[in-house]
Protein backbone atom coordinates (compact mmCIF):
# COMPACT_ATOMS: atom_id res chain seq x y z
CA UNK A 1 0.00 0.00 0.00
CA UNK A 2 1.23 3.48 -0.82
CA UNK A 3 0.69 6.46 1.42
CA UNK A 4 1.10 10.17 0.97
CA UNK A 5 2.96 11.91 3.79
CA UNK A 6 2.15 15.60 3.59
CA UNK A 7 3.98 18.29 5.54
CA UNK A 8 2.56 21.80 5.70
CA UNK A 9 3.89 24.75 7.69
CA UNK A 10 6.71 27.26 7.96
CA UNK A 11 9.90 26.33 6.19
CA UNK A 12 12.67 25.33 8.60
CA UNK A 13 16.03 23.62 8.30
CA UNK A 14 15.97 19.82 8.35
CA UNK A 15 12.30 19.06 7.74
CA UNK A 16 12.96 16.53 4.99
CA UNK A 17 15.70 14.89 6.99
CA UNK A 18 13.50 14.45 10.06
CA UNK A 19 10.53 13.09 8.12
CA UNK A 20 12.86 10.75 6.21
CA UNK A 21 14.33 9.57 9.51
CA UNK A 22 10.89 8.47 10.72
CA UNK A 23 10.32 6.68 7.39
CA UNK A 24 13.59 4.85 7.74
CA UNK A 25 12.96 4.02 11.40
CA UNK A 26 9.62 2.43 10.44
CA UNK A 27 10.98 0.85 7.24
CA UNK A 28 8.78 2.90 4.91
CA UNK A 29 10.32 3.20 1.45
CA UNK A 30 10.29 6.72 -0.01
CA UNK A 31 9.25 6.58 -3.68
CA UNK A 32 8.99 10.25 -4.54
CA UNK A 33 9.32 13.66 -2.95
CA UNK A 34 8.07 17.05 -4.14
CA UNK A 35 8.09 20.34 -2.36
CA UNK A 36 6.90 23.83 -3.08
CA UNK A 37 5.74 27.05 -1.47
CA UNK A 38 1.99 27.45 -1.91
CA UNK A 39 0.10 30.45 -0.50
CA UNK A 40 3.17 31.36 1.61
CA UNK A 41 3.21 27.89 3.15
CA UNK A 42 5.93 25.32 2.78
CA UNK A 43 4.42 22.14 1.40
CA UNK A 44 6.31 18.89 1.10
CA UNK A 45 4.75 15.68 -0.11
CA UNK A 46 6.34 12.27 0.09
CA UNK A 47 4.97 9.16 -1.58
CA UNK A 48 5.94 6.11 0.47
CA UNK A 49 5.53 2.36 0.10
CA UNK A 50 4.57 0.88 3.47
CA UNK A 51 4.06 -2.79 2.70
CA UNK A 52 7.18 -3.72 4.70
CA UNK A 53 6.48 -1.41 7.63
CA UNK A 54 8.04 -2.75 10.84
CA UNK A 55 5.34 -1.21 13.02
CA UNK A 56 1.58 -0.74 12.70
CA UNK A 57 0.20 1.88 10.33
CA UNK A 58 -1.30 3.67 13.33
CA UNK A 59 2.04 3.99 15.07
CA UNK A 60 3.79 5.19 11.86
CA UNK A 61 1.08 7.80 11.45
CA UNK A 62 1.27 8.78 15.12
CA UNK A 63 5.08 9.21 14.98
CA UNK A 64 4.63 11.60 12.06
CA UNK A 65 1.93 13.53 13.88
CA UNK A 66 4.12 13.91 16.99
CA UNK A 67 7.06 15.03 14.84
CA UNK A 68 4.79 17.63 13.26
CA UNK A 69 3.53 18.85 16.59
CA UNK A 70 7.08 19.25 17.90
CA UNK A 71 8.02 21.43 14.90
CA UNK A 72 4.72 23.34 14.55
CA UNK A 73 4.01 21.56 11.29
CA UNK A 74 0.90 19.77 10.07
CA UNK A 75 2.07 16.26 9.09
CA UNK A 76 -0.50 13.78 7.84
CA UNK A 77 -0.22 10.24 6.54
CA UNK A 78 -3.02 9.30 4.17
CA UNK A 79 -3.65 6.40 1.80
CA UNK A 80 -2.89 7.51 -1.77
CA UNK A 81 -6.32 6.27 -2.93
CA UNK A 82 -7.93 9.25 -1.18
CA UNK A 83 -6.28 11.59 -3.67
CA UNK A 84 -6.58 9.27 -6.66
CA UNK A 85 -10.29 8.81 -6.18
CA UNK A 86 -11.02 12.46 -5.51
CA UNK A 87 -9.01 13.96 -8.36
CA UNK A 88 -8.96 11.31 -11.08
CA UNK A 89 -11.89 9.88 -12.96
CA UNK B 1 2.93 11.42 -8.51
CA UNK B 2 -0.29 13.11 -7.56
CA UNK B 3 -0.48 16.84 -8.23
CA UNK B 4 0.62 18.95 -5.23
CA UNK B 5 -2.33 21.32 -5.61
CA UNK B 6 -4.77 18.41 -5.56
CA UNK B 7 -3.20 17.09 -2.38
CA UNK B 8 -3.40 20.52 -0.78
CA UNK B 9 -7.02 20.89 -1.86
CA UNK B 10 -8.03 17.60 -0.23
CA UNK B 11 -6.14 18.36 2.98
CA UNK B 12 -7.67 21.84 3.13
CA UNK B 13 -11.15 20.38 2.70
CA UNK B 14 -10.57 18.10 5.68
CA UNK B 15 -8.68 20.45 7.99
CA UNK B 16 -10.29 23.82 7.22
CA UNK B 17 -13.66 23.12 5.63
CA UNK B 18 -15.03 20.29 7.80
CA UNK B 19 -15.11 17.65 5.06
CA UNK B 20 -16.09 14.38 6.61
CA UNK B 21 -17.97 11.20 5.98
CA UNK B 22 -21.02 11.74 8.13
CA UNK B 23 -21.96 8.13 8.60
CA UNK B 24 -21.21 4.54 7.72
CA UNK B 25 -24.45 2.70 8.38
CA UNK B 26 -24.83 -1.06 8.37
CA UNK B 27 -28.32 -2.19 7.36
CA UNK B 28 -29.36 -5.47 8.96
CA UNK B 29 -32.49 -7.45 8.18
CA UNK B 30 -34.23 -8.79 11.27
CA UNK B 31 -37.00 -10.60 9.40
CA UNK B 32 -35.51 -13.95 10.42
CA UNK B 33 -35.63 -12.93 14.09
CA UNK B 34 -39.43 -12.94 14.38
CA UNK B 35 -40.64 -15.45 16.96
CA UNK B 36 -43.93 -16.16 18.70
CA UNK B 37 -42.05 -15.76 21.99
CA UNK B 38 -41.09 -12.08 22.34
CA UNK B 39 -38.16 -12.83 24.68
CA UNK B 40 -36.70 -15.28 22.21
CA UNK B 41 -37.20 -12.78 19.36
CA UNK B 42 -35.33 -10.10 21.33
CA UNK B 43 -32.49 -12.53 21.98
CA UNK B 44 -32.28 -13.31 18.25
CA UNK B 45 -32.29 -9.57 17.43
CA UNK B 46 -29.43 -8.93 19.86
CA UNK B 47 -27.44 -11.91 18.61
CA UNK B 48 -27.83 -11.08 14.94
CA UNK B 49 -26.86 -7.43 15.34
CA UNK B 50 -23.83 -8.16 17.51
CA UNK B 51 -22.73 -10.97 15.19
CA UNK B 52 -22.86 -8.85 12.03
CA UNK B 53 -21.87 -5.46 13.45
CA UNK B 54 -19.52 -6.60 16.23
CA UNK B 55 -16.47 -5.18 14.50
CA UNK B 56 -18.18 -2.36 12.54
CA UNK B 57 -16.82 0.43 14.74
CA UNK B 58 -13.27 -0.98 14.81
CA UNK B 59 -13.12 -1.53 11.04
CA UNK B 60 -14.48 1.93 10.27
CA UNK B 61 -12.07 3.54 12.74
CA UNK B 62 -9.18 1.79 11.01
CA UNK B 63 -10.33 3.12 7.63
CA UNK B 64 -10.58 6.57 9.16
CA UNK B 65 -6.96 6.37 10.34
CA UNK B 66 -5.51 4.92 7.14
CA UNK B 67 -7.28 7.27 4.78
CA UNK B 68 -7.09 10.31 7.04
CA UNK B 69 -10.76 11.14 6.51
CA UNK B 70 -12.90 11.78 9.59
CA UNK B 71 -15.84 9.36 9.72
CA UNK B 72 -18.13 10.87 12.32
CA UNK B 73 -20.79 8.25 12.95
CA UNK B 74 -21.01 4.48 12.86
CA UNK B 75 -24.61 3.36 12.85
CA UNK B 76 -26.98 0.49 12.27
CA UNK B 77 -30.38 0.43 10.61
CA UNK B 78 -32.71 -2.52 11.07
CA UNK B 79 -35.94 -3.89 9.61
CA UNK B 80 -38.92 -1.89 10.90
CA UNK B 81 -39.45 -3.43 14.33
CA UNK B 82 -43.24 -3.44 13.86
CA UNK B 83 -42.75 -6.24 11.31
CA UNK B 84 -40.56 -8.31 13.63
CA UNK B 85 -42.70 -7.68 16.71
CA UNK B 86 -45.91 -8.56 14.84
CA UNK B 87 -45.16 -12.27 15.24
CA UNK B 88 -45.11 -12.08 19.03
CA UNK B 89 -47.59 -10.54 21.42
CA UNK B 90 -45.22 -8.96 23.92
CA UNK B 91 -44.66 -5.30 24.71
CA UNK B 92 -42.78 -3.76 21.73
CA UNK B 93 -40.63 -1.75 24.19
CA UNK B 94 -38.78 -5.03 24.88
CA UNK B 95 -37.41 -4.78 21.35
CA UNK B 96 -36.27 -1.21 21.93
CA UNK B 97 -34.38 -2.38 25.00
CA UNK B 98 -32.82 -5.27 23.04
CA UNK B 99 -31.71 -2.78 20.37
CA UNK B 100 -30.21 -0.55 23.07
CA UNK B 101 -28.23 -3.51 24.45
CA UNK B 102 -26.99 -4.21 20.92
CA UNK B 103 -26.03 -0.54 20.49
CA UNK B 104 -24.05 -0.66 23.74
CA UNK B 105 -22.34 -3.92 22.78
CA UNK B 106 -21.33 -2.77 19.29
CA UNK B 107 -20.43 0.80 20.28
CA UNK B 108 -22.47 2.41 17.49
CA UNK B 109 -23.97 5.78 18.25
CA UNK B 110 -27.47 5.07 16.92
CA UNK B 111 -29.64 2.17 15.82
CA UNK B 112 -32.55 3.23 13.62
CA UNK B 113 -35.60 1.17 12.82
CA UNK B 114 -37.98 1.31 15.75
CA UNK B 115 -40.37 1.96 12.92
CA UNK B 116 -43.69 1.18 11.31
CA UNK B 117 -44.77 1.61 7.69
CA UNK B 118 -48.45 2.52 7.72
CA UNK B 119 -48.91 4.63 4.59
CA UNK B 120 -52.06 2.78 3.62
CA UNK B 121 -53.18 1.34 6.93
CA UNK B 122 -52.13 -0.41 10.12
CA UNK B 123 -51.26 -4.10 9.97
CA UNK B 124 -50.70 -6.39 12.95
CA UNK B 125 -48.16 -4.90 15.32
CA UNK B 126 -48.07 -1.43 13.73
CA UNK B 127 -50.40 0.39 16.07
CA UNK B 128 -48.97 -1.24 19.19
CA UNK B 129 -45.48 -0.20 18.12
CA UNK B 130 -46.53 3.37 17.36
CA UNK B 131 -48.27 3.70 20.73
CA UNK B 132 -45.11 2.43 22.45
CA UNK B 133 -42.80 5.00 20.80
CA UNK B 134 -42.87 7.59 23.64
CA UNK B 135 -41.89 5.00 26.24
CA UNK B 136 -39.35 3.31 23.95
CA UNK B 137 -37.59 6.60 23.26
CA UNK B 138 -37.59 7.59 26.91
CA UNK B 139 -36.07 4.35 28.24
CA UNK B 140 -33.35 4.16 25.57
CA UNK B 141 -30.64 6.61 24.53
CA UNK B 142 -29.44 5.47 21.13
CA UNK B 143 -32.55 4.18 19.40
CA UNK B 144 -34.29 6.12 16.65
CA UNK B 145 -37.85 5.76 15.52
CA UNK B 146 -39.70 6.60 12.33
CA UNK B 147 -43.19 6.13 10.97
CA UNK B 148 -44.13 6.34 7.28
CA UNK B 149 -47.64 7.76 7.05
CA UNK B 150 -47.97 8.45 3.34
CA UNK B 151 -46.63 7.85 -0.13
CA UNK B 152 -47.24 9.02 -3.69
CA UNK B 153 -48.53 5.54 -4.52
CA UNK B 154 -50.76 5.08 -1.47
CA UNK B 155 -51.94 8.56 -0.47
CA UNK B 156 -51.85 9.74 3.15
CA UNK B 157 -53.09 7.65 6.07
CA UNK B 158 -54.80 10.41 8.06
CA UNK B 159 -55.61 8.01 10.92
CA UNK B 160 -51.87 7.62 11.37
CA UNK B 161 -51.32 11.37 10.95
CA UNK B 162 -53.82 12.02 13.73
CA UNK B 163 -52.20 9.44 15.97
CA UNK B 164 -48.67 10.74 15.29
CA UNK B 165 -49.62 14.27 16.43
CA UNK B 166 -50.44 12.76 19.83
CA UNK B 167 -47.37 10.50 19.85
CA UNK B 168 -45.01 13.39 19.10
CA UNK B 169 -46.54 15.38 21.99
CA UNK B 170 -46.42 12.43 24.38
CA UNK B 171 -42.79 11.78 23.46
CA UNK B 172 -41.94 15.40 24.25
CA UNK B 173 -43.83 15.25 27.56
CA UNK B 174 -42.24 12.01 28.71
CA UNK B 175 -38.74 13.38 27.99
CA UNK B 176 -39.48 16.98 29.09
CA UNK B 177 -36.80 16.75 31.81
CA UNK B 178 -34.18 16.13 29.07
CA UNK B 179 -35.11 19.05 26.79
CA UNK B 180 -37.72 16.84 25.08
CA UNK B 181 -34.89 14.86 23.45
CA UNK B 182 -37.21 11.95 22.55
CA UNK B 183 -38.67 13.96 19.68
CA UNK B 184 -35.21 14.52 18.18
CA UNK B 185 -35.14 10.74 17.64
CA UNK B 186 -38.56 10.49 16.00
CA UNK B 187 -39.36 11.23 12.34
CA UNK B 188 -42.71 11.07 10.55
CA UNK B 189 -42.19 10.37 6.84
CA UNK B 190 -44.01 10.49 3.56
CA UNK B 191 -42.26 8.43 0.84
CA UNK B 192 -39.66 7.06 3.28
CA UNK B 193 -36.68 5.45 1.54
CA UNK B 194 -35.46 1.96 2.37
CA UNK B 195 -31.72 2.64 2.22
CA UNK B 196 -31.35 5.88 4.16
CA UNK B 197 -28.13 5.90 6.19
CA UNK B 198 -29.00 9.07 8.13
CA UNK B 199 -30.70 9.28 11.51
CA UNK B 200 -33.22 9.59 12.89
CA UNK B 201 -35.06 8.19 9.87
CA UNK B 202 -32.87 5.21 8.93
CA UNK B 203 -34.45 1.78 8.71
CA UNK B 204 -33.57 -1.30 6.68
CA UNK B 205 -36.21 -1.82 4.01
CA UNK B 206 -37.68 -5.21 3.22
CA UNK B 207 -36.33 -5.13 -0.33
CA UNK B 208 -32.75 -4.78 0.91
CA UNK B 209 -30.25 -7.65 1.24
CA UNK B 210 -29.70 -9.41 4.57
CA UNK B 211 -26.83 -7.07 5.47
CA UNK B 212 -25.48 -4.06 3.60
CA UNK B 213 -23.23 -1.03 4.04
CA UNK B 214 -24.47 2.46 3.21
CA UNK B 215 -22.48 5.67 3.41
CA UNK B 216 -23.72 9.20 3.98
CA UNK B 217 -21.36 11.98 2.94
CA UNK B 218 -21.38 15.57 4.06
CA UNK B 219 -19.50 18.77 3.35
CA UNK B 220 -21.51 22.02 3.38
CA UNK B 221 -18.32 23.84 4.46
CA UNK B 222 -16.48 22.64 1.35
CA UNK B 223 -19.25 23.89 -0.94
CA UNK B 224 -19.37 27.24 0.83
CA UNK B 225 -15.58 27.67 0.61
CA UNK B 226 -15.65 26.82 -3.12
CA UNK B 227 -18.42 29.37 -3.76
CA UNK B 228 -16.51 32.02 -1.80
CA UNK B 229 -13.81 31.89 -4.46
CA UNK B 230 -16.36 33.01 -7.07
CA UNK B 231 -17.90 36.20 -5.64
CA UNK B 232 -19.17 37.58 -8.94
CA UNK B 233 -20.03 34.48 -10.97
CA UNK B 234 -23.43 33.91 -12.54
CA UNK B 235 -25.77 31.30 -11.06
CA UNK B 236 -24.82 28.90 -13.86
CA UNK B 237 -21.19 29.20 -12.83
CA UNK B 238 -22.12 28.60 -9.19
CA UNK B 239 -24.06 25.48 -10.19
CA UNK B 240 -20.94 24.17 -11.92
CA UNK B 241 -18.78 24.83 -8.86
CA UNK B 242 -21.28 23.01 -6.64
CA UNK B 243 -21.36 20.07 -9.04
CA UNK B 244 -17.56 19.80 -9.12
CA UNK B 245 -17.36 19.98 -5.33
CA UNK B 246 -20.16 17.46 -4.83
CA UNK B 247 -18.36 15.09 -7.19
CA UNK B 248 -15.20 15.21 -5.08
CA UNK B 249 -17.07 14.81 -1.80
CA UNK B 250 -19.01 11.84 -3.14
CA UNK B 251 -15.85 10.12 -4.37
CA UNK B 252 -14.71 10.04 -0.75
CA UNK B 253 -17.98 8.36 0.20
CA UNK B 254 -17.64 5.82 -2.58
CA UNK B 255 -14.06 5.04 -1.51
CA UNK B 256 -14.97 4.59 2.15
CA UNK B 257 -18.08 2.58 1.29
CA UNK B 258 -16.29 0.11 -0.98
CA UNK B 259 -13.43 -0.27 1.48
CA UNK B 260 -15.77 -0.83 4.46
CA UNK B 261 -17.80 -3.30 2.43
CA UNK B 262 -14.63 -5.24 1.47
CA UNK B 263 -13.24 -5.35 5.00
CA UNK B 264 -16.54 -6.31 6.60
CA UNK B 265 -17.43 -8.85 3.90
CA UNK B 266 -20.81 -7.19 3.43
CA UNK B 267 -22.25 -5.91 0.12
CA UNK B 268 -21.98 -2.20 -0.59
CA UNK B 269 -25.38 -0.53 -0.78
CA UNK B 270 -25.43 3.13 -1.69
CA UNK B 271 -23.80 6.50 -1.16
CA UNK B 272 -26.26 9.12 0.05
CA UNK B 273 -25.13 12.36 -1.60
CA UNK B 274 -26.08 14.71 1.12
CA UNK B 275 -25.03 18.04 2.45
CA UNK B 276 -25.57 17.39 6.14
CA UNK B 277 -24.80 20.41 8.30
CA UNK B 278 -23.58 20.48 11.91
CA UNK B 279 -23.85 23.33 14.41
CA UNK B 280 -20.09 24.00 13.91
CA UNK B 281 -19.10 27.25 12.22
CA UNK B 282 -18.27 26.58 8.56
CA UNK B 283 -20.54 23.54 8.27
CA UNK B 284 -23.85 25.17 7.43
CA UNK B 285 -26.26 24.78 4.49
CA UNK B 286 -27.80 28.18 5.33
CA UNK B 287 -24.40 29.80 4.91
CA UNK B 288 -24.12 28.31 1.40
CA UNK B 289 -27.42 29.98 0.49
CA UNK B 290 -26.10 33.23 1.93
CA UNK B 291 -22.85 32.82 0.00
CA UNK B 292 -25.00 32.54 -3.13
CA UNK B 293 -26.19 36.08 -2.49
CA UNK B 294 -29.02 36.06 0.03
CA UNK B 295 -28.58 38.55 2.87
CA UNK B 296 -29.95 35.89 5.18
CA UNK B 297 -31.38 32.42 4.87
CA UNK B 298 -35.16 32.67 5.01
CA UNK B 299 -35.56 35.79 2.93
CA UNK B 300 -37.31 35.77 -0.46
CA UNK B 301 -35.22 33.80 -2.93
CA UNK B 302 -34.26 31.14 -0.40
CA UNK B 303 -36.39 28.45 -2.02
CA UNK B 304 -34.91 29.15 -5.46
CA UNK B 305 -31.35 29.12 -4.13
CA UNK B 306 -31.98 25.87 -2.25
CA UNK B 307 -33.57 24.26 -5.32
CA UNK B 308 -30.48 25.02 -7.37
CA UNK B 309 -28.14 23.82 -4.62
CA UNK B 310 -30.05 20.58 -4.14
CA UNK B 311 -30.12 19.84 -7.85
CA UNK B 312 -26.45 20.64 -8.41
CA UNK B 313 -25.41 18.41 -5.48
CA UNK B 314 -27.22 15.49 -7.10
CA UNK B 315 -25.89 16.17 -10.59
CA UNK B 316 -22.32 16.38 -9.31
CA UNK B 317 -22.56 13.40 -7.03
CA UNK B 318 -24.36 10.98 -9.26
CA UNK B 319 -21.40 10.24 -11.51
CA UNK B 320 -19.03 9.85 -8.57
CA UNK B 321 -20.68 6.77 -7.14
CA UNK B 322 -21.70 3.46 -8.64
CA UNK B 323 -24.86 3.36 -6.55
CA UNK B 324 -26.60 6.48 -5.34
CA UNK B 325 -29.56 6.32 -3.01
CA UNK B 326 -30.93 7.31 0.36
CA UNK B 327 -32.18 10.85 0.64
CA UNK B 328 -29.46 12.52 -1.45
CA UNK B 329 -29.73 16.30 -1.32
CA UNK B 330 -29.33 19.24 1.04
CA UNK B 331 -30.65 18.77 4.56
CA UNK B 332 -32.15 21.76 6.34
CA UNK B 333 -32.34 20.79 10.03
CA UNK B 334 -32.77 24.02 11.98
CA UNK B 335 -31.09 23.12 15.28
CA UNK B 336 -28.15 21.41 13.56
CA UNK B 337 -27.14 24.33 11.35
CA UNK B 338 -25.48 27.49 12.70
CA UNK B 339 -26.89 29.65 9.87
CA UNK B 340 -30.43 28.29 10.27
CA UNK B 341 -30.28 28.85 14.04
CA UNK B 342 -29.18 32.46 13.53
CA UNK B 343 -31.91 33.09 10.92
CA UNK B 344 -34.58 31.55 13.17
CA UNK B 345 -33.43 33.59 16.18
CA UNK B 346 -33.46 36.85 14.19
CA UNK B 347 -36.95 36.03 12.89
CA UNK B 348 -35.87 35.97 9.24
CA UNK B 349 -36.62 32.26 8.90
CA UNK B 350 -40.21 31.25 9.59
CA UNK B 351 -41.91 27.88 9.75
CA UNK B 352 -43.89 28.75 6.58
CA UNK B 353 -40.68 29.51 4.69
CA UNK B 354 -39.18 26.25 5.90
CA UNK B 355 -42.25 24.42 4.64
CA UNK B 356 -41.79 25.96 1.19
CA UNK B 357 -38.11 24.99 1.27
CA UNK B 358 -39.02 21.37 1.94
CA UNK B 359 -40.60 21.17 -1.52
CA UNK B 360 -37.09 21.43 -2.99
CA UNK B 361 -34.70 20.16 -0.27
CA UNK B 362 -33.78 16.54 0.36
CA UNK B 363 -36.25 15.82 3.15
CA UNK B 364 -38.50 18.05 5.22
CA UNK B 365 -39.20 20.01 8.38
CA UNK B 366 -36.29 18.88 10.47
CA UNK B 367 -35.23 19.53 14.06
CA UNK B 368 -37.62 22.40 14.62
CA UNK B 369 -38.53 23.31 18.19
CA UNK B 370 -42.12 24.51 18.51
CA UNK B 371 -43.94 26.03 21.51
CA UNK B 372 -44.88 23.55 24.26
CA UNK B 373 -48.52 24.62 24.12
CA UNK B 374 -48.87 23.40 20.49
CA UNK B 375 -51.80 20.93 20.58
CA UNK B 376 -51.60 17.46 19.02
CA UNK B 377 -53.97 18.37 16.17
CA UNK B 378 -51.71 21.22 15.06
CA UNK B 379 -48.73 18.86 15.01
CA UNK B 380 -50.86 16.43 12.97
CA UNK B 381 -51.77 19.24 10.57
CA UNK B 382 -48.10 20.17 10.16
CA UNK B 383 -47.40 16.50 9.38
CA UNK B 384 -50.32 16.40 6.89
CA UNK B 385 -49.11 19.53 5.06
CA UNK B 386 -45.61 18.16 4.80
CA UNK B 387 -46.82 14.73 3.66
CA UNK B 388 -48.97 16.39 0.98
CA UNK B 389 -45.90 18.16 -0.42
CA UNK B 390 -44.05 14.85 -0.55
CA UNK B 391 -46.97 12.91 -1.98
CA UNK B 392 -47.68 15.33 -4.82
CA UNK B 393 -44.03 15.99 -5.69
CA UNK B 394 -43.01 12.31 -5.53
CA UNK B 395 -40.27 13.12 -3.03
CA UNK B 396 -39.46 12.18 0.54
CA UNK B 397 -40.72 14.63 3.10
CA UNK B 398 -40.62 14.33 6.86
CA UNK B 399 -41.47 16.08 10.08
CA UNK B 400 -39.18 16.07 13.09
CA UNK B 401 -40.57 18.77 15.36
CA UNK B 402 -39.87 19.06 19.06
CA UNK B 403 -42.68 20.51 21.18
CA UNK B 404 -40.75 22.33 23.92
CA UNK B 405 -42.85 21.47 26.93
CA UNK B 406 -43.38 24.44 29.28
CA UNK B 407 -41.49 26.76 26.96
CA UNK B 408 -42.62 29.48 24.57
CA UNK B 409 -41.56 30.86 21.20
CA UNK B 410 -38.28 32.77 21.50
CA UNK B 411 -36.80 30.44 24.15
CA UNK B 412 -34.30 27.70 23.28
CA UNK B 413 -33.93 23.93 23.66
CA UNK B 414 -30.37 22.64 24.15
CA UNK B 415 -29.69 19.14 22.80
CA UNK B 416 -25.91 19.33 22.58
CA UNK B 417 -23.55 17.59 20.16
CA UNK B 418 -24.60 17.16 16.54
CA UNK B 419 -28.24 17.83 17.45
CA UNK B 420 -27.34 21.41 18.42
CA UNK B 421 -29.71 23.88 20.00
CA UNK B 422 -33.19 24.74 18.80
CA UNK B 423 -34.68 28.22 18.97
CA UNK B 424 -38.42 27.72 19.54
CA UNK B 425 -40.23 28.95 16.43
CA UNK B 426 -43.64 30.57 16.14
CA UNK B 427 -46.54 28.31 15.15
CA UNK B 428 -49.94 29.62 14.09
CA UNK B 429 -52.05 28.67 17.11
CA UNK B 430 -54.86 31.17 16.60
CA UNK B 431 -56.98 29.08 14.25
CA UNK B 432 -57.49 25.35 14.69
CA UNK B 433 -57.30 22.52 12.11
CA UNK B 434 -58.96 20.15 14.62
CA UNK B 435 -62.07 19.33 12.62
CA UNK B 436 -60.02 18.51 9.51
CA UNK B 437 -57.68 16.23 11.48
CA UNK B 438 -60.55 14.56 13.39
CA UNK B 439 -62.19 13.49 10.13
CA UNK B 440 -59.32 10.99 9.80
CA UNK B 441 -59.56 8.32 7.06
CA UNK B 442 -57.27 8.41 4.05
CA UNK B 443 -56.33 11.06 1.50
CA UNK B 444 -56.48 9.19 -1.83
CA UNK B 445 -53.31 8.78 -3.87
CA UNK B 446 -52.86 11.66 -6.33
CA UNK B 447 -52.88 11.49 -10.14
CA UNK B 448 -49.07 11.32 -9.99
CA UNK B 449 -49.43 7.76 -8.67
CA UNK B 450 -51.09 6.51 -11.85
CA UNK B 451 -48.00 5.95 -13.93
CA UNK B 452 -48.57 2.41 -15.14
Amino acid sequence: MKTVVSVIGNDTVGIISQVSAVCSECNANILDITQSVLQDMFVMVMLTEIKDLNCTFASFSEKMRVLGEKNSLDIRVMHEDVFNSMHRI
Amino acid sequence: MINLNDIMETINMISEENLDIRTVTMGISLLDCADSDANRACEKVYNKITRLAGNLVEVVENIEKEYGIPIINKRISVTPIAMVAAASDGDPVMFAKALQRAADATGVNFIGGYSALVHKGFSAGDEALIRSIPEALSVTNNICSSVNIGSTKAGINMDAVKLMGKIVRETAEITADRDCIGCAKLVVFCNAVEDNPFMAGAFHGVGEPDCVIHVGVSGPGVVQAALKKCPNGSLGELADIIKRTAFKITRMGQLVGTEASKRLGVPFGIVDLSLAPTPAIGDSVAHILEEMGLETCGTHGTTAALAMLNDAVKKGGVMASSYVGGLSGAFIPVSEDAGMIAAAVSGDLSLSKLEAMTAVCSVGLDMIAIPGETPAEVISAIIADEAAIGMVNSKTTAVRVIPAINKKAGETLEFGGLLGSGPIMEVNLTKSPKKFIDRAGRIPAPMQSLKN
